[in-house]
């Protein structure tokens, strides 16, 4: 089987390249890019006149929530949405029921990925047995078959003797431990501490909750210097703190959820609970600083958190409600509103931040459109205008703030492993 | 040349104070006002609400403010219906707008919600058709005693305008506190809030009111002075080392009452710790106007209940 994408602008942060070339994929590989592909005879050729060809979009923070909760969302209704949305490569977080906590999951997610042929999902195994923040889990077994990383996400790792060990474990590995990045014991809330917790009379968790434990770890890993990954950043602390973690020469990276660009603590006034997440909305000066920090490279990828919730559950008390929206089917189009539109960046480090870092933190021949490499690609029209319309959502949940906004900017072909998985309708 | 139009009330529900304007809060004192007539007369009834039905639904421990919006409700001949449940509702159990949704199925015209969490009157008049009247949601507002504060301090001092209020405790916990502030700055009283930094965050100053720690500073300025419940939990949660030394630093201590104003009004929403936080005869004394704020109480929820039916009952 062979594709031919032909007239479209290959944008390609790998190669550093952003200019109108053709591409041929061949038996699920990239055959030839340019002059080498227009010549090519091919089963399919799909026309991209206008429009941009990058890597696959990968995203290395979802929630798929199985096994356990299959009725917000399963492998095969996540790796559906997120093909959706322009991802061929997820990664999905290992708090489900039971914990992805050792490698009869880990497999488990795998096979179903592969059952399923849409996108590649890989798991993150968890960091403590149960995410309990106690003993760790067989972090080596897991990583042998195939966890790409490790995080107790939904919480962070309290006891920093806990966490010492797992960095020092982690590294025997070269893998990457990715943190939920909140401090326990400041950790008992709804929202933002802020103006307008205060005026809601809102528990809320203060931005100190995400700064100490930030801090705690880079203090921690100094001279461990294991990979150290922090998840969904959301303060303008953490950021100078990775800021100056980087500068020390500190193996830390970072990632941002397009809410923490877009929205802030105000949101929270209605009490709809679209608006609760974990971390919290916070203040239009982290908003600031989070944008800063990706301009800068101190934040080195673009993720979603994609965390699916019934909507029953959703349609509770705002303090008793669970943490989390879904974002794959309109990140990218939101990443362009934060990021393109106001002139932050460009697309070259857009779709950087959203392929090639991603596979390196999770350390996966992927986000490139080299020749030899899988053939996953995604075909962007950068100009289209969509309404975001939670009911056209290919996910099972609905949990989504950005429900009747006017973006710019969607996925229109979606190609895994050399085959079209997706195609915008119409 | 036409008349200014008379401030109507418009609203179905009674949510909170923050988005009521000054003209509003103005409509409920007055309409209370004729409302506190009917508690004089040997047939305290008159027949405004008949036929209609409101129920008490309270997830929380409650007893003046739920018998006073009973009483209220049966002095305007309503139907009155009483659910109380502690349980908080859960993902898996019955959740609030499904029980809500349940009551109303039974033909209820107004649903007195107390609930321990934040928003939850917002959340449930999202989710029903009949009014919703807040009795008091976690820490954010319980806008009748707000608004019966207010009225009693305008029976008290006949306006509101330029009075300097002292509101005194664990004003990050308090429901009451936020809806007094609401209120009192709305007609233009100095609000001045006092407690340990713990309990009472610098950012309540962008409400309008000023943040004291230290209640010596400010004890002798005050017209009014409104005591708030201490919480006993709050020790173990570290906001206060112990009731000794809260009394000692925040307590309305005789020793501090002898450096108030001569007329000044002390105020308290009840249930008292007598001794703790504000010694019993001061409580008891010509000062007080606790027992007031009780009566005054029963004639505002009188006025919430019809004013909101009005409007909700065009159905």
């Amino acid at each position: 089987m062979t594709i031919l994408i032909k007239n479209g602008v290959v944008i390609d942060p790998s190669q550093k390249l952003e200019k109108k070339l053709d591409v041929l994929l061949k038996d699920g590989k990239i055959a030839a890019v340019g002059a080498g592909a227009s010549s090519a005879n091919a089963d399919r050729v799909i026309d991209a006149a206008g429009k941009y060809v990058t890597p696959g979009l990968i995203d290395i923070h979802v929630h798929f929530r199985e096994p356990g909760d299959e009725e917000e969302e399963t492998v095969a209704s996540g790796a559906a949405a997120a093909v959706a949305g322009g991802f061929t490569t997820v990664c999905c977080m290992p708090n489900t029921k039971p914990t992805l906590d050792n490698e009869a999951q880990i497999e488990f997610i795998l096979r179903e990925s592969q059952r399923v042929g849409l996108a590649n999902v890989y798991p993150t195994g968890a960091i403590t047995k149960g995410r309990e923040g106690k003993e760790l889990a067989e972090i080596g077994q897991m990583h042998e078959r195939g966890a790409v990383g490790f995080t107790d996400d939904g919480v962070g790792v309290g006891d920093a003797s806990v966490m010492r060990k797992a960095l020092q474990y982690a590294n025997m590995f070269d893998t990457v431990l990715m943190q939920h990045c909140e401090e326990p014991t400041l950790s008992k809330g709804a929202m933002h501490a802020g103006l307008v917790s205060n005026t809601l009379g809102m528990p809320a968790v203060p931005a100190e909750a995400e700064q100490l434990m930030i801090a705690r770890d880079l203090l921690l890993n100094r001279t461990i210097n294991c990979r150290y990954h922090v998840q969904h950043i959301s303060t303008a602390w953490s950021v100078e703190l990775i800021r100056r973690g980087k500068r020390d020469g500190q193996r830390v990276t970072a990632e941002v959820a397009p809410h923490h660009l877009l929205l802030t603590d105000e949101s929270c006034r209605t009490f709809d609970t679209n608006f609760k997440m974990n971390p919290p909305l916070r203040t239009a000066a982290d908003v600031a600083a989070c944008i800063e920090g990706v301009k800068d490279g101190t934040i080195d990828l673009l993720a979603t958190d994609h965390a699916p919730h019934l909507a029953e559950e959703k349609e509770l008390e705002f303090q008793f409600a669970p943490n989390g929206i879904i974002g794959l089917e309109c990140a990218l189009a939101l990443y362009i509103k934060a990021l393109i539109e106001p002139g932050h960046i460009g697309w070259m480090k857009l779709i950087d931040m959203m392929t090639a870092k991603q596979a390196e933190i999770v350390k996966l021949k992927k986000g490139t459109l080299a020749v030899g490499a899988d053939a996953d690609v995604t075909i962007i029209d950068p100009n289209l205008k969509w309404k975001i319309d939670k009911e056209a959502f290919v996910s099972r949940s609905r949990n989504c703030p950005f429900h009747g906004w006017d973006v710019t900017g969607r996925a229109v072909t979606t190609i895994v492993n050399g085959e079209v998985k997706w195609q915008l309708p119409g | 040349m036409s008349e200014p139009t008379e401030p109507r009330w418009t609203r179905k529900h009674l949510l909170g104070l923050e988005e009521l304007s000054a003209d509003e809060i103005k409509i409920v004192l007055d309409t209370a006002l004729s409302f506190k007539e009917v508690s004089t007369r040997s047939v305290k009834k008159v027949p405004a609400l008949r036929g209609r039905v409101m129920v008490n639904a309270f997830f929380e421990d409650s007893t003046r403010t739920r018998t006073s919006f009973a009483l209220a409700a049966q002095r305007l001949s309503a139907d009155i219906l009483d659910f109380s449940e502690k349980t908080s509702s859960t993902s898996k159990g019955e959740t609030l707008i499904d029980t809500a949704r349940n009551i109303e199925a039974m033909g209820v015209d107004i649903i007195v919600l107390r609930h321990k969490a934040a928003g939850s009157a917002h959340l449930l008049a999202r989710s029903v058709k009949c009014s919703v009247v807040n009795a008091g949601d976690g820490s954010h507002e319980h806008p009748t005693q707000g608004l019966l504060d207010l009225y009693t301090i305008r029976e008290r001092f006949g306006k509101i305008e330029g009075l300097k209020v002292a509101i005194v405790g664990d004003i990050a916990n308090s429901r009451v506190a936020r809806s007094n502030i609401w209120a009192l700055t709305k007609f233009g009283a100095k609000v001045f809030l006092v407690g340990p930094p713990t309990l009472l965050s610098k950012s309540f100053e962008s409400l309008g009111a000023k943040v004291v720690h230290n209640f010596d500073s400010i004890v002798g300025d005050m017209d009014v002075i409104n005591m708030l419940r201490v919480q006993f939990e709050r020790i173990q949660s570290s906001q206060f080392p112990s009731v000794r030394e809260f009394t000692r630093m925040y307590g309305l201590t005789w020793d501090r009452f002898q450096r108030c104003k001569k007329d000044v009004f002390i105020m308290h929403p009840g249930p008292m710790n007598r001794g703790i936080e504000i010694q019993s005869d001061i409580a008891d004394g010509p000062q007080s106007g606790i027992l007031t704020q009780v009566t005054n109480g029963l004639a505002v929820r009188m006025a919430v209940l019809y004013l909101v039916s009005q409007v909700g009952g065009q159905s």
